[in-house]
């Protein structure tokens, strides 16, 4: 099936110029994007110092409290503390600020570990693919047969089987993605592959692994950056999708869509246990999409161009 | 036409046996007893041995990819221990709301996105242009589910406008069938609605460089005219293609509003199935959709020729 895509559209093998870094400072929607990024960076790594009990901590006297409410919540020690719910509580009594500070630490973890397993696999098979031409035809098949098989529904399907943990989401949520950089590096080689330099490596006898991982990846950083920054957007959207259908990480650990799948029960009455995970979630992701559209912008004019 | 269609149809058929090859090992390279995750946790010995036997669990791989594809081309999906009937017959069961919900999206999401993107690109760098595209950033970033409970929250529960969950069968009147479906489907298609803008954006854009386009404004057309006869009509062919590929956007999506929104359709069946680890149910789901998804691509393919008279098959 020849399905034209967003990242197949073949960009030219552009380099980050001289001057790329300053075009990047200069980028409004680098700079919101990473800043804003930056900052729940911070939260993730902070998070036991932000006025957060630990996030599965309950107390039955707590449940359902509307935000800024106050109530008290027991230790593992037994102590019964005064807390201050900024979001409220969930049925269980546990807070919500708490869970959704440390929530932020699963989203940015899976997102970036997801992106960095789907490059490297996708770059391994597109290399190879693209250099290696006899490689190519029975590749690309199978690429093409995964990719016709709904992302989503095949993470929830290998989230399935494997029982969910941290790395079998990753994984899961990876393995839809590495055709698609498959087919952007294969497109890439097949350009770059026939730059003069590369003939002159064939020329002077250079091991064939060293021409492709030395002389043809260094050249398909930028379009490899940009897609790898879209794929952690996309796969901390699925991550929440899977906790949110109940099929993702275990319900103990806090993670935004967990603890959104706990409240939807009881949304009518206590919308707040669904929006706040909701609001960090979603500037998240945008954060990430700004940051994705502004280096695809700086770096790769050809591609932002067409979109 | 005829030899084209032939041509496309059998370089669809490594992709759909790609696709029936991956779905077949993945239960078979879980570590575990195929025939008794197969069967279900409460299944007793002598189904687990059952279903060994038919599956031909004691062959070769190769052999019992041989009676699992056999039985797929005969329409045979298995049999589903949880909902307790066969799968192929499930899936028609599950088929009408979600077949109701898409086609409402897609419709929605053409009819919106098509002249937004059109104006976008007429007006290119303009306040419109610039918030168009802002939106289609949102567009992508916004998860479905927290769309769908923010649109409930507002329309149905402050506003009253609509009802709040649920689906009412065609067969049992439009209008609550419609109500039912709007929502959803609203929530649905803004995903597709940032995609499909961005593109017509983008091919009309590229459209209105050409020299034609220069050309019809030099005759005097109407400015309706040159952008919507010459320069969308150019366009046509990439924006019908994003609308093809929008659409494995679109099937990950009904998994989700349809949970949200307690509609018993076939992604509502694939939560379900995954929660029941019902593995018959989940292999016949995928393939379903995914079969879905080559079949509307292929589709869109042929549509081509409607769009531009220039590509002859």
């Amino acid at each position: 099936m020849d399905v034209p895509s967003r990242e197949s559209v073949a960009p030219a093998a552009v380099r980050p110029q001289v001057g790329a870094w300053e075009r990047l400072r200069a980028s409004w929607s680098v700079r919101l994007g990473g800043g804003v990024l930056a900052v729940l960076v911070l939260v993730a790594l902070a998070a036991p110092w932000l006025g957060t009990v630990d996030p599965t901590l309950f107390d039955a006297a707590s449940r359902d409290l509307r935000p800024m409410e106050t109530g008290e919540i027991t230790t593992l020690d037994g102590d019964v503390l005064q807390h201050k719910f900024w979001m409220g509580s969930d049925s269980f009594g546990r807070d919500i600020y708490s869970r959704v500070v440390y929530g932020t630490r699963v989203s940015l973890l899976v997102g970036t570990a997801s992106a960095l397993v789907a490059l490297a696999f996708g770059i391994l098979f597109g290399l190879c693919a693209g250099y290696l031409r006899r490689l190519d035809g029975p590749f690309m098949r199978v690429m093409d047969g995964l990719m016709a098989i709904p992302p989503i529904l095949l993470a929830i399907a290998l989230v399935a089987i494997w029982r969910a943990s941290l790395g079998t989401v990753v994984v899961a949520i990876a393995i839809p993605e590495i055709p698609r950089v498959a087919r952007l590096v294969r497109s890439l080689v097949l350009t770059i592959r026939e730059e003069p330099y590369v003939e002159a490596a064939v020329a002077l006898g250079t091991p064939t692994p060293k021409i492709m991982f030395g002389h043809i990846l260094p050249n398909t950083i930028a379009p490899l950056l940009v897609q790898g920054t879209y794929i952690c957007a996309a796969a901390i959207l699925v991550e929440a999708i899977l906790s949110f259908l109940g099929v993702g990480l275990p319900p103990d650990i806090p993670t935004w869509g967990n603890i959104m799948a706990e409240g939807r029960v009881q949304f009518i009455a206590y919308p707040h246990n669904v929006f706040f995970p909701g609001v960090f979630l979603a500037v998240t992701v945008l954060a990430v999409n700004m940051l994705g559209d502004g280096l695809r912008d700086t770096l790769d004019p050809r591609m932002a161009r067409r979109l | 036409m005829t030899a084209f269609i032939v041509r496309r149809l059998t370089a669809t058929l490594p992709v759909l046996l790609v696709v029936a090859v991956f779905v077949f090992l993945m239960l078979r390279l879980t570590p575990g007893d195929p025939a008794a995750i197969l069967a279900g946790d409460a299944a007793s010995a002598e189904q687990i041995e059952r279903i060994r036997a038919s599956l031909g669990l004691d062959r070769s791989i190769l052999a019992q990819f041989g009676i699992w594809f056999g039985n797929l081309l005969a329409g045979d999906l298995g049999e589903s221990f949880y909902f307790k009937m066969k799968v192929t017959e499930l899936i028609g069961q599950r088929l009408e709301p979600t077949l109701a919900l898409a086609t409402l999206t897609i419709a929605i999401a053409v009819l919106v996105a098509v002249p937004l993107g059109v104006v976008a690109a007429w007006r290119f760098g303009g306040w419109f242009d610039r918030a168009l595209m802002g939106f289609s950033v949102l567009g992508f970033s916004v998860p479905v589910f927290v769309l769908a409970y923010i649109l409930i929250y507002v329309v149905s529960l402050k506003l009253g406008w609509l009802p709040v969950q649920g689906y009412h069968r065609l067969a049992d009147g439009f209008w609550p069938f419609l109500a039912h479906l709007i929502l959803p489907a609203i929530t649905l298609s803004v995903i597709y609605i940032a995609l499909i803008a961005r593109v017509t954006r983008a091919s009309v854009l590229e459209a209105l460089g050409e020299d034609y386009i220069r050309t019809a404004r030099a005759k005097g057309l109407s400015e309706l005219r040159v952008v919507v006869r010459h320069a969308l009509a150019n366009a046509a062919v990439p924006i019908a293609t994003v609308i093809g590929i929008g659409v494995a956007l679109l099937i990950g999506g009904v998994v989700v509003t349809e949970s949200v929104y307690a509609i018993p359709g076939l992604g509502r069946l694939t939560v379900d199935a995954v929660l029941a680890r019902d593995f018959p149910t989940i292999q016949g789901v995928i393939l379903f959709f995914s079969f879905a998804y080559v079949l509307i691509n292929l589709i869109v393919d042929l549509s081509y020729v409607f769009f531009d008279p220039r590509i002859r098959y």
